[in-house]
C-alpha cells in the first residue's frame, strides 16, 4: 500500500483479520488513528497549517498530506486532521499554542470514527452499490473526500489511491456499512 | 410427435440442447433460447390461462412484456412467483410453470361460468351492485370478489433470494436495443461517451431478432447485430445491460433500472443476487423503446390461438415456432402481410389474409398472389369460433351502405391481427412530457422534450428499418454531444428492405352481429370490452381518465399499452368527438411490473436499519439484559435476574438505586461540544437559562424551545473552560439539537465566534446513581476530589478514571447522588466492566431504561417527547424557574408572549395518583372532570407517563391537563372501558421533595 | 430522486446528501421583544407555498453540513439557481423569464 496517500498513517490494523479478502476487492480494517476536527476563519489558515505540518486544503473535497499528517477539507471553515495514534495531545497542544485567542474550535474525534480500507479492482463498484457518487477516477480523483451516505448510514470517502478508498463511520454505524459492503461483495467471487 | 409446431430449421434457438419442463405438471420439451411461450406453442399449446372476470380461456397474444393472458406462476426454491408473463420467462431446464386464475383446472374451470352470466357484468358493476348494505362489503362483496376474480397467487414463504442495488452514472443511457438503440450506442460510444445500453429482453437486437427479408450493410440483421454487439462489447466506456427494463424516469435523469440476474438460470449460485436495481443518473437519455402491435378489436378477438401478426413473425423467425398449422392473417396494415409470407415460406398453410382496406399495396397483392395466398380485400373479422382454441373466423365484408354484410367463414388453427404499430411512449411520459397527435401516423408520439432526453426510431413513429437506423445514429451523436461536447465520425449503416409500409386502424372493427350478444376486447387482461367502453360513454363519462376507472380499461400490468389508442377511438366514436379531445391517460412506473424484492434490496433483516450499538453491549448480552429499540439504538431495558419478569426486575433495580447504587449506559445521550469565544453567547441565545456567569467547572440543566416557546428538548451542559461547552441532547433529539444549532449559527448569527462539533460517539458515558456512588468510583479515579464540597451537584471536572482521560460530572437523573463518566469510546467496555464488578461489592446493580424512567417520573422530572408533545411550555411544566428571566432574548422568548400561550385554560403538568394505589393507569388515557362523561365531551388531558413506584410502594402517573396547577388536591377520573378510575391530581414530585438526597 | 448543486462543495451530489428546510429569506426580527404578535405569528408559520418559482432553503446535511438556498420550479422540479446562504435573493421573475416561464 506503499503507493497510496498517506500510507504511513492509513495502514491495515494489523490485529484484525481482514473483512474480505479476495481477488477483486479487499475490505481492511484501519489502525486507529488521531482524528480532529478544526474549525477557524479563513484569516488563522496559515497558522493553524504551519503549526500542524500541513497547509490546510481551501479546494472543495480535496485532501493534503505530508510526513504522517494529513488534512480533509468537510467545508468551508472545517477540516479534519490525521495524525498518528496517541499523538493527540501533543497535536492538540501545537494548534492552540499557535493559534491563542484567534478564533477556533478544535476538538479530538479520535474515536467517534473507525475507518475501512476497501481496496482492489472492484472497489469503486462495490462503494457504489451503496453510495449513489460517480467515482470515476476524473470526477473523483485520487486525494478527494467527500461526507456522503450509504444506504441509510452516513459516512465519509477518501480516495488514496486509483483503486483504493478510505471509508469512515462513526463507530455505531460501521458494522452496517462494513457488513453491507462485505455482503454486496459475495457475488463477486459467485461461480 | 415432441414439439409438433416447431420448423424444420431456423430461429436462434439452440436445436441441439433440449430442456424438460413442466406446465401444469405436464412434462414439455423446449430449446435453449426459448421463452416459456416460445416453447409452450411449439407443443401446441395456445391455452394458458383464464381471463380475470368472465375466466374465459385464453391463449398467447404477443411475444413482449405487454403480454396480457400469458401470466404464470414458476416455482424457485420451493414457492412460485405468480404473474410472470411467459413471454418473458427464459426457458430453463426442469423449469416448473403453472398457469392461473382457475378451478379446479385449466382445462375445466367453474368459474368460466361469469362469461354467461356475463349480461349481469357490465363496467362499473361493482360499483352499482355491492353499494348496499354497507358493512356486507367487507365480510361478503370483497371476499367472494376476490376469490373469483384475480390473477396469481402470493407466494406463502419469505423471499430467500437476495436483491441487489447499484448507482451508477453514465453520459448517454439508450433503454432499448432494437436498431435504434445499437445504432445510437454506436455513434455515442465512438465519442468516448460513457454509455449504458439495456434492453429488457434476454438478447440485444429488438425487432431485429425476427427479421429474415431485410438486411443491413449487404448482412442479414443477425450477423449485423453481433458484429455489433461484439463492438460494442470491446469498449470501456460501454456497460450493457441485456435483461434490465428501464421502469422509472424521475426528475433530473435519475433512472431505474430492473436487471434479472439469474431468473433465466436454473440452478443459480445463491451468491448472485436474483434482480439488481440500477439507480442511473443519466447527462442524457435516448429512448428507443420501439412500438407496439394493435389488436384488432372484433367479437371474440380472445380465442386462444389469436395473436398479434408480429408475434406469429416472432415466433416464426426467432424462435422456430409456428403458431398454427392453418392460419389465417388479419389486418389493416401492410406489416403483417409479411407474416403471412414467412409462414407460407416455411411450409404453413396460409388460410387467407383479410385486409380492412379495399385496396391493398399492389406489390403485396403481387407477392400473395405468387405464393398462392387467397387475399380478401375490404373485408374484416366479424366472429370466431371455438372455445379453448380458435378454428374459425367469420368474415364479413363492408356494403357501399356503410352496413357490413356476411363474408362467409373460413377455418384456421391460429389467427394473426394487425391493427397497426403505437409508439411505446411510457418512458417519455414518465419524464414529464407531453405526447402530441400525429394524425398522418395515428398515433400519439413525443412531443418537446422536458428532461435531457430524446426519442428514436419506432418510439417516435418511424418504422422504416433504414430510417430509423439513421435516426439511431442522430440520436446517439446528439445525446454524445449535448452529454460531453464531443463528436465523432461514425458510418451509417445502410439497410435494405424491412419498409415502414402503410394502414393502420383504431377503435372497434364494424360486424354484423348482435352487439348486444357479443364481446369484443379492448383490454384482455382486465376483460374489459368495446360494449363497456361505449357504455361508460352512455353513463356519462367523458374523459379517458373517467372512462378508465370506470371500466379499468388501459389498468391492467402494461398500462394500456395494447388497449388505450382503440379505447380512446371507441370513446372518441361514442362521443362524436375527436381522439384528441378524449384526453390520454398518464404513463406511470413501473412501466413492467415490477418485484418487491428489488425495491426493497438490502433493507431487509439484518441490514433493515443501522443497529448501534454501545460498548456495554457485549456484557448486557452475556449478563441477560433485555434491550429496547430506542431510534436505531439498543439500550438495555432491564436486567432480570433468576427468572425475574420485568416488574420484578425494574423492582429490585429501583430499590437498588435508592438504597445502594445502580451502574447505567448514558452513552447514547446525545453530545455537542460547543468551542469559540462566543461559546457562552451562543447558548445564551439558544437556551431559556442563563450561561455567562456559569462558572468553568459547573453544569447547569438546559431547556431547548423553538421559536414558537414550546419545549424540544433538554439536557445537562457543563461548562469545561471559558470558550468551551459540553452539551447533552436526549438520545432521539441529538441529531434535530445539532442541525437547529447549526442553522441558527450559519443563517441567523453568523458573526458569532463559535463552532459545534459532534461528539456523542466519541465518549461512552457510565452513569453511577446512588447512595453508595462515590464510594464505588473513588477507587478508580485519579486528579479529582469527590467530596460533596470540592465536587457538588452540578459540577463537571476532567480528570483521570482507571488512568484514561474522562470528563466526570456530577449530576442526577434519579434524585440520588450520582456520576456521569464519559471516556473515549474504545474504554467504554473496560470502563462499564470495572463499574459493573465493582458495584457487586456494595450490592448495587445494572440497570436499564425502564428503572430509569421510574426512578426519575418518581421525581418529576420530565422526559421530553413523553410527558411532552410538541405544545408544551416552560410554564406549563411547571419550569418557569429554568427561564432566564433577565435575559433580552432566546429562542422562545417572544414565542412565550404570543396571546395563546399567556392565555388561561393551558394544559398543565402534574402528578396523578389513584385512588386505588395498586390501579396503574395506562399511559395516553385521556381525563375527565366528570366522572362518566357523556359521549363526545373533550378531554381535559391525558396521562403522559405510569409506573409502580418500588420508593411509594404505589402506582404514580404524571399527566397534562387543563388548569392543572390549579387541581392539586382535586379529584379527576381516567374512563376506561371498565369504568372510571379516580385519580387525585397531584404535584409531580413524588419522592424526596426537598432534594436533600442529591446534595450529599 | 433530484439532482442538488452545493455551492460549498461545487459538485452536484443525489437528493439523498441534502435535506430542504422549506422557504427561503425568512429572517428572524432582529428585535423580537419589539416585533407584534402577528408579525412574529408571521415569521413563525406563513409561507408563500408558492406554485412556481420559489426560493427554497436546503443543507448539505450528509456532506458540508452547509445551509444554502436554491430556486426552483415548484412545477417542474428545476433548479433555476443555487446560491450560498447570506446572499441576497435573487430576482425571481427574471429568472423564471430566463427559463422562459
Amino acid at each position: 500500500m506503499s503507493d497510496l496517500m498517506a500510507s504511513d498513517l492509513i495502514t491495515p490494523d494489523a490485529g484484525e483479520p481482514p473483512l474480505l479478502s479476495i481477488n477483486e476487492v479487499s475490505i481492511l480494517k484501519a489502525a486507529p488513528l488521531t482524528r480532529l476536527s478544526l474549525r477557524l476563519r479563513e484569516a488563522s489558515l496559515k497558522a493553524a497549517g504551519s503549526a500542524f505540518g500541513v497547509d490546510l486544503p481551501v479546494l472543495p473535497l480535496s485532501s493534503a498530506t505530508a510526513d504522517k499528517r494529513a488534512a480533509l477539507w468537510m467545508g468551508p471553515d472545517e477540516w479534519t486532521l490525521f495524525a498518528p495514534e496517541n499523538t493527540s495531545q501533543s497535536v492538540v497542544s501545537d494548534i492552540e499554542g499557535k493559534l491563542g485567542a484567534e478564533p477556533h474550535s478544535l476538538v479530538d474525534v479520535s474515536e467517534r470514527s473507525e475507518a475501512i480500507i476497501v481496496s482492489g479492482q472492484r472497489a469503486a463498484w462495490l462503494l457504489n452499490t451503496g453510495i449513489f457518487v460517480d467515482f470515476s477516477i476524473d470526477t473523483f480523483p485520487v486525494g478527494t473526500v467527500s461526507r456522503t451516505i450509504f444506504h441509510k448510514s452516513p459516512v465519509m470517502v477518501w480516495r488514496i489511491g486509483d483503486e483504493a478508498f478510505v471509508v469512515e463511520a462513526w463507530v455505531s454505524f460501521m458494522d452496517y456499512v462494513s457488513g453491507l459492503l462485505v455482503q454486496s461483495a459475495s457475488e463477486l467471487s459467485a461461480a | 410427435m415432441s414439439q409438433p409446431f416447431r420448423t424444420e430449421k431456423g430461429g436462434r434457438i439452440n436445436r441441439t440442447e433440449q430442456l424438460t419442463f413442466t406446465f401444469d405438471g405436464e412434462e414439455l420439451q423446449g430449446h435453449q433460447g426459448d421463452t416459456l411461450a416460445s416453447a409452450l406453442l411449439a407443443n401446441g399449446v395456445h391455452l394458458v390461462g383464464r381471463s380475470f372476470k368472465y375466466h374465459r380461456p385464453r391463449g398467447i397474444v404477443t411475444s413482449g412484456s405487454e403480454e396480457p393472458n400469458a401470466l404464470v406462476g414458476i416455482y424457485r426454491h420451493g414457492d412460485q412467483t405468480p404473474n410472470l408473463r411467459a413471454t418473458q420467462v427464459e426457458l430453463y431446464q426442469g423449469l416448473e410453470a403453472i398457469s392461473q386464475n382457475r378451478f379446479p383446472s385449466l382445462g375445466f374451470d367453474v368459474g368460466a361460468v361469469n362469461d354467461l352470466l356475463s349480461p349481469l357484468f357490465p363496467a362499473g358493476f361493482y360499483y352499482k351492485t355491492f353499494m348496499w348494505p354497507k358493512a356486507f362489503w367487507d365480510r361478503v362483496y370483497e371476499p367472494v370478489i376476490r376469490a373469483a376474480a384475480g390473477l396469481g397467487k402470493p407466494p406463502k414463504t419469505p423471499d430467500q433470494d437476495t436483491y441487489g442495488n447499484i448507482y451508477a452514472h453514465c453520459d448517454v443511457l439508450i433503454a432499448g436495443s432494437g436498431p435504434a438503440g445499437l445504432a445510437a450506442a454506436l455513434a455515442a460510444s465512438e465519442t468516448g461517451a460513457k454509455v449504458i445500453l439495456c434492453d429488457e429482453q434476454s438478447e440485444f437486437g429488438g425487432s431485429l431478432l425476427s427479421e429474415v427479408s431485410a438486411s443491413i450493410d449487404g448482412k442479414d440483421p443477425s450477423e449485423w447485430i453481433a458484429e455489433t454487439i461484439n463492438k460494442l462489447e470491446q469498449m470501456d466506456n460501454v456497460t450493457l445491460l441485456p435483461r434490465t427494463t428501464a421502469f422509472g424516469y424521475f426528475a433530473h435523469n435519475y433512472l431505474a433500472l430492473a436487471e434479472r440476474v439469474t431468473e433465466h438460470l436454473p440452478n443459480p449460485d445463491p451468491k448472485l443476487p436474483r434482480e439488481r436495481l440500477w439507480q442511473v443518473r443519466a447527462k442524457e437519455v435516448v429512448i428507443a423503446s420501439g412500438a407496439i402491435e394493435r389488436p384488432m378489436i372484433f367479437p371474440e378477438n380472445d380465442r386462444p390461438g389469436i395473436m398479434l401478426a408480429e408475434a406469429g413473425r416472432t415466433y416464426l423467425n426467432r424462435y422456430g415456432v409456428k403458431v398454427g398449422h392453418k392460419v389465417l392473417v388479419a389486418a389493416a396494415c401492410d406489416t403483417a402481410w409479411q407474416t403471412a409470407f414467412d409462414l407460407a415460406d416455411h411450409g404453413v398453410e396460409v388460410a387467407g389474409i383479410v385486409d380492412l382496406r379495399e385496396t391493398p399495396p399492389e406489390n403485396l397483392m403481387a407477392i400473395a398472389k405468387a405464393r398462392g395466398i387467397r387475399v380478401e380485400a375490404g373485408c374484416m373479422v366479424t366472429g370466431t369460433l371455438g372455445r379453448k382454441r380458435v378454428k374459425a373466423a367469420l368474415l364479413g365484408r363492408m356494403m357501399t351502405s356503410g352496413n357490413v354484410a356476411s363474408g362467409g367463414q373460413i377455418s384456421c388453427d391460429a389467427l394473426l391481427m394487425s391493427g397497426g404499430w403505437t409508439p411505446t411512449v411510457s418512458l417519455y411520459s414518465q419524464s414529464r412530457g407531453k405526447v402530441v397527435w400525429d394524425s398522418d401516423k395515428g398515433a400519439y408520439i413525443p412531443g418537446a422534450s422536458v428532461q435531457r432526453e430524446r426519442s428514436a426510431g419506432a418510439s417516435k413513429g418511424l418504422y422504416g428499418l433504414q430510417e430509423v437506423l439513421e435516426d439511431g445514429y442522430a440520436a446517439g451523436e446528439e445525446a454524445a454531444k449535448a452529454a460531453i461536447g464531443k463528436s465523432a465520425k461514425v458510418s451509417y449503416a445502410t439497410a435494405t428492405g424491412g419498409e415502414a409500409g402503410t394502414g393502420g386502424t383504431l377503435g372497434a372493427l364494424p360486424h354484423d352481429r348482435n352487439a348486444s350478444r357479443v364481446k369484443a376486447f379492448v383490454d384482455y387482461q382486465n376483460d374489459v370490452t368495446a360494449k363497456d367502453v361505449k357504455l361508460a360513454v352512455r353513463e356519462g363519462m367523458q374523459s379517458i381518465e373517467h372512462i378508465k376507472r370506470y371500466t379499468t380499461t388501459g389498468m391492467a400490468t402494461d398500462q394500456g399499452r395494447l388497449s388505450n389508442m382503440n379505447a380512446l377511438q371507441i370513446a372518441s366514436d361514442s362521443l362524436d368527438r375527436p381522439v384528441t379531445d378524449v384526453g390520454l391517460t398518464t404513463f406511470r412506473l413501473p412501466y413492467t411490473p415490477t418485484t418487491f424484492g428489488l425495491f426493497a434490496g438490502v433493507a431487509r433483516g439484518d441490514y433493515f436499519d443501522p443497529v448501534r450499538k454501545t460498548p456495554s453491549h457485549d456484557w448486557v448480552v452475556e449478563n441477560g439484559g433485555v434491550f429496547e429499540d430506542v431510534g436505531q439504538w439498543k439500550r438495555t431495558w432491564y436486567f432480570p435476574k433468576n427468572g425475574e419478569d420485568m416488574h420484578a426486575a425494574v423492582a429490585r433495580e429501583c430499590k437498588t438505586v435508592r438504597e445502594s447504587v445502580g451502574l447505567f449506559d448514558a452513552s447514547t445521550l446525545g453530545k455537542i461540544e460547543v468551542v469559540g469565544p462566543d461559546a457562552a453567547e451562543f447558548l445564551e441565545r439558544l437556551y431559556t437559562n442563563p450561561w455567562k456567569k456559569l462558572a468553568p467547572g459547573r453544569c447547569r440543566y438546559g431547556l431547548l424551545l423553538n421559536d414558537a416557546g414550546f419545549i424540544t428538548d433538554d439536557g445537562v451542559i457543563g461548562r469545561l473552560a471559558e470558550d468551551r461547552f459540553h452539551v447533552t441532547t436526549t438520545t432521539g433529539g441529538a441529531p434535530s439539537v445539532f442541525a437547529t444549532m447549526e442553522d441558527y449559527l450559519q443563517t441567523e448569527w453568523p458573526e458569532l465566534d463559535v463552532w459545534i462539533t459532534s461528539t456523542t460517539e466519541q465518549y461512552a458515558v457510565a452513569a453511577l446513581q446512588g447512595p453508595k456512588a462515590r464510594d464505588v468510583l473513588a477507587p478508580f479515579m485519579e486528579g479529582v476530589d469527590l467530596s460533596a464540597d470540592a465536587l457538588p451537584h452540578m459540577s463537571v471536572k476532567e480528570a483521570t478514571f482507571c488512568g484514561v482521560p474522562c470528563r466526570l460530572f456530577r449530576i442526577s437523573f434519579t434524585g440520588e447522588l450520582g456520576f456521569e463518566i464519559n471516556v473515549s469510546r474504545r474504554h467504554g467496555k473496560m470502563m462499564w466492566e470495572t463499574l459493573a464488578k465493582e458495584i457487586e461489592k456494595f450490592g448495587g446493580t445494572a440497570y436499564g431504561t425502564e428503572s430509569m424512567h421510574v426512578l426519575r417520573a418518581e421525581k418529576g422530572y420530565i422526559i421530553v417527547g413523553q410527558d411532552t408533545d410538541g405544545t408544551v411550555t416552560p410554564q406549563d411544566a411547571g419550569m418557569s424557574w429554568a427561564i432566564g428571566k433577565k435575559k433580552a432574548d432566546f429562542v422562545g422568548k417572544r414565542g412565550l408572549d404570543r396571546p395563546d400561550l399567556v392565555a388561561d385554560n393551558r394544559k398543565q403538568f402534574v402528578g396523578l395518583l389513584t385512588k386505588d394505589p395498586k390501579v396503574k393507569l395506562e399511559e395516553g388515557a385521556q381525563i375527565t372532570t366528570a366522572e362518566n362523561p357523556a359521549i363526545g365531551t373533550p378531554a381535559d388531558g391525558h396521562v403522559t407517563s405510569s409506573y409502580f413506584s418500588p420508593a411509594l410502594d404505589r402506582s404514580i402517573a404524571l399527566a397534562i391537563v387543563k388548569n392543572g396547577h390549579a387541581l392539586e388536591g382535586k379529584t379527576l377520573y381516567v374512563p376506561m372501558p371498565d369504568g372510571s378510575i379516580p385519580v387525585e391530581v397531584t404535584g409531580p414530585v413524588f419522592y424526596d421533595k426537598e432534594g436533600a438526597r442529591l446534595n450529599v | 430522486m433530484l439532482l442538488v448543486y452545493c455551492p460549498y462543495c461545487k459538485v452536484e451530489r443525489a437528493e439523498t446528501e441534502f435535506s430542504c428546510r422549506g422557504e427561503a429569506h425568512i429572517a428572524r426580527p432582529s428585535d423580537p421583544s419589539q416585533t407584534s404578535d402577528e408579525d412574529w405569528v408571521h415569521y413563525l408559520y406563513m409561507r408563500s407555498n408558492t406554485k412556481g418559482i420559489y426560493a427554497e432553503r436546503w443543507r448539505h446535511i450528509h456532506g458540508c453540513g452547509r445551509f444554502f438556498n436554491a430556486v426552483r420550479d415548484t412545477v417542474s422540479d428545476n433548479f433555476l439557481k443555487f446560491y450560498k446562504a447570506g446572499e441576497p435573493m435573487p430576482d425571481l421573475e427574471a429568472l423564471a423569464k430566463e427559463a422562459g416561464k
